[in-house]
C-alpha cells in the first residue's frame, strides 16, 4: 500500500498506509491525524483538508479542481502549492507522498 | 462500571458524538471512552443521505465517518443499538435501557434532534415516509422509481435535496410549503425565490402559503395529499421534511438547563461541570451575534465535538468558527456563512439569471452578518472571512462585481 506522510503545523509527521482510491483527506481522517478533519466527507464543500504539497510531489497531485480552486482562493493560508485532501486520491504514483499542513489546522 | 475515573461517556453516535470520541484520542485522553447509540451503526455522514446515497452513487463505507477498525485501534467502546435511559448526576453514571448502569468522569451528550411530525388525518397511510437515517433513505430509495409520484410536505433544505434527488431517478415531484416562500426559515428571499424558479424549471412542481388537510388512501395505501383549498395531489408516496427539535428529553429529565436545545457554553459546557453537549442537541452561544442558537449542521457538530474533547484534554478551545453550511440542488451549489440576525441592507452580487450570484447580509453600520452563495464559492469563502473579521463594506461596491471581492476584504 502507498505511504502518505503528513507533517502537522508544529513539526510532527505521521505515516498513513493508504489503500490506492482512497483520498488523502480520508487517509488523514482514518488515521487519526489532527489537523485534517475532513467535515464534509470529501464534497470540496468545508476546507477543512487544507494541505500544502511538497515540491517535489506536485507534478505527480496534478492541479486544482475548478471547485477546489474556488474554495482555496480565500481559505486561510492559501499558497501556490495549497490543495484540497479530498480532490487528490492515493495512487501507487503517490507513494511517498508528504504533505504539510497549514496554521489554521492543528 | 459503576466508577467513572478516568472515562468518557458519550451519548449519541452520530457526526457529533463520533467526531468528539475522535477528538479525545487525538488530543490525548489516554482513559476509557465509551459511545452509545441508538441506531445500529457505527457513526456516519448524514448529508449525502439526500443526495448520493439516494442516487445509488455511493457505498456505504463511505459513508462511514471512520472505518471499524478505528475505534478498535483507538479503544473507543462503541455500544451500537444500545440506548441511555436516565443520568444520575449526583452518582455521575447513566444507566442504559438494558439496565446497564455505566459512571462517568465526564460526559458528553450528542443527542441530536427528531424529526417533526405530520399531525393530520391519514398519517397511519403507507408510504409515509421521513428523513433522518440510513433506514429512511433506504425506505425512501426502495419507493423511487421512474414515473412515481412523491409528494413532499415541507420545502426546507431536506425537502428539496430530496426533491432533486428524486427528479434525478425520473419520478414526479411536488413540494408543498406552508409557508409563502421556500426555506422560509433558513434562507433570504432573493434565494428563495432562485431556489423556487430553479426546481420549476427542472420540473418539480410547487405550492407555496399550502397547507396539509390530510393525506388520503384505501386499503392502507397512500393515494393523495389533500390541501387545506380543497385541492387533492394524487401521490404514490409522501415525503415529510418539516423540521426538527431536540433531543434533549435526557438532559431536562436530569435537571440540565434547556432553552431550545440544551443550553451550553463556548466550551459546549453543560449546567453541570461534568457534562457538555454537542451538534443538534445544544443551544450555544455565538459571539458575533449576541445570541445563543441551536444549529442543526455537520459544521457546527464537528466544532463544538472539537471543543467539548479540547476541554476535557485540558486544552485552550478553539476560536470560534463562523457557522457554514452547504446543500446541492440540481446544478445549484447553495453555501451560506454567517446568520442573517439584525440585518439593516441586503446585497445581490452577481448574476441571478445566470445562476451565479452572492446575497450579502449587512448590519446598520456596514458589518456584514452572513452570506448566501450560488454557485460562487470565491464570494462564500470571502464572506465567511469578512464575518469573522466583522469586515465593514460599502455596499454599492459590494454590488459590483467588476470591483474585486478581495478589494472589499481588507
Amino acid at each position: 500500500m502507498p505511504k502518505v506522510n503528513f507533517i502537522s503545523f508544529a513539526g510532527k509527521t505521521y505515516t498513513a498506509d493508504v489503500a490506492e482510491g482512497t483520498t488523502v483527506m480520508r487517509a488523514a481522517v482514518d488515521n487519526g491525524v489532527p489537523g485534517i478533519d475532513g467535515d464534509c466527507g470529501g464534497q470540496c464543500a468545508c476546507a477543512t483538508c487544507h494541505v500544502f504539497i511538497e515540491p517535489e510531489w506536485q507534478s505527480k497531485t496534478g492541479a486544482r479542481t475548478e471547485p477546489e480552486s474556488a474554495m482555496l482562493e480565500f481559505a486561510d493560508g492559501t499558497k501556490p502549492n495549497s490543495r484540497l485532501g479530498c480532490q487528490i486520491e492515493v495512487t501507487k504514483a503517490l507513494d511517498g507522498l508528504t504533505v504539510r499542513m497549514p496554521e489554521g489546522q492543528h | 462500571m459503576t466508577d467513572g475515573a478516568g472515562r468518557v461517556v458519550i451519548v449519541g453516535a452520530g457526526h457529533a458524538g463520533g467526531s468528539a470520541a475522535a477528538f479525545l484520542r487525538q488530543f490525548g485522553w489516554a482513559g476509557e471512552i465509551v459511545m452509545i447509540g441508538t441506531e445500529t451503526l457505527m457513526p456516519y455522514q448524514r448529508p449525502p443521505l439526500s443526495k448520493a446515497w439516494l442516487k445509488g452513487l455511493v457505498a456505504h463505507a463511505d459513508l462511514e465517518l471512520r472505518p471499524p477498525t478505528f475505534y478498535q485501534t483507538n479503544h473507543i467502546d462503541v455500544r451500537v443499538g444500545a440506548t441511555a435511559a436516565a443520568i444520575d448526576r449526583a452518582q455521575r453514571t447513566v444507566t442504559q435501557a438494558d439496565g446497564t448502569v455505566v459512571g462517568y468522569e465526564r460526559m458528553i451528550l450528542a443527542t441530536g434532534s427528531r424529526l417533526r411530525r405530520l399531525a393530520v388525518p391519514g398519517v397511519e397511510l403507507s408510504p409515509i415516509l421521513e428523513l433522518r437515517d440510513i433506514a429512511d433513505a433506504d425506505k425512501i430509495k426502495g419507493v423511487l422509481r421512474p414515473g412515481q409520484r412523491l409528494v413532499i410536505v415541507g420545502g426546507g433544505y431536506v425537502g428539496l435535496e430530496v426533491a432533486a434527488s428524486a427528479i434525478a431517478i425520473g419520478a414526479t415531484v411536488t413540494v408543498i410549503e406552508r409557508e409563502a416562500r421556500l426555506l422560509a426559515r433558513v434562507a433570504s428571499a432573493a434565494l428563495s425565490e432562485h431556489v423556487l424558479a430553479h426546481h420549476r424549471t427542472k420540473g418539480v412542481t410547487i405550492e407555496l402559503a399550502a397547507s396539509v388537510a390530510a393525506i388520503e388512501g384505501a386499503a392502507g395505501k397512500v393515494a393523495g395529499v389533500r390541501l387545506a383549498d380543497g385541492r387533492t395531489i394524487a401521490a404514490d408516496a409522501v415525503l415529510v421534511g418539516i423540521g426538527a427539535a431536540a433531543n434533549d428529553g435526557l438532559a431536562r429529565a436530569a435537571g440540565l438547563v434547556c432553552a431550545d436545545g440544551i443550553k451550553v457554553d463556548a466550551a459546549a459546557r453543560t449546567s453541570d461541570p461534568h457534562i457538555y453537549a454537542i451538534g443538534d442537541c445544544s443551544c450555544r452561544p455565538f459571539t458575533l451575534y449576541w445570541r445563543d442558537v441551536r444549529l442543526e449542521s455537520v459544521g457546527n457538530a464537528v466544532e463544538q465535538a472539537k471543543q467539548a474533547a479540547s476541554d476535557i484534554c485540558g486544552k485552550p478551545v478553539p476560536l470560534a468558527e463562523v457557522p457554514w453550511f452547504w446543500s446541492d440542488q440540481f446544478d445549484m451549489r447553495l453555501q451560506m456563512a454567517g446568520l442573517a440576525f439584525d440585518v439593516a441592507d441586503t446585497v445581490v452580487r452577481g448574476a441571478p439569471n445566470d445562476g451565479k450570484f452572492a446575497v450579502f447580509h449587512l448590519k446598520d453600520d456596514g458589518c456584514v452578518q452572513a452570506v448566501e452563495a450560488v454557485n460562487m464559492t470565491p464570494e462564500y469563502m470571502a464572506g465567511r472571512v469578512m464575518i469573522g473579521k466583522r469586515t465593514v463594506v460599502d455596499a454599492v461596491r459590494l454590488a459590483d462585481v467588476t470591483v474585486p471581492i478581495k478589494q472589499l476584504m481588507a
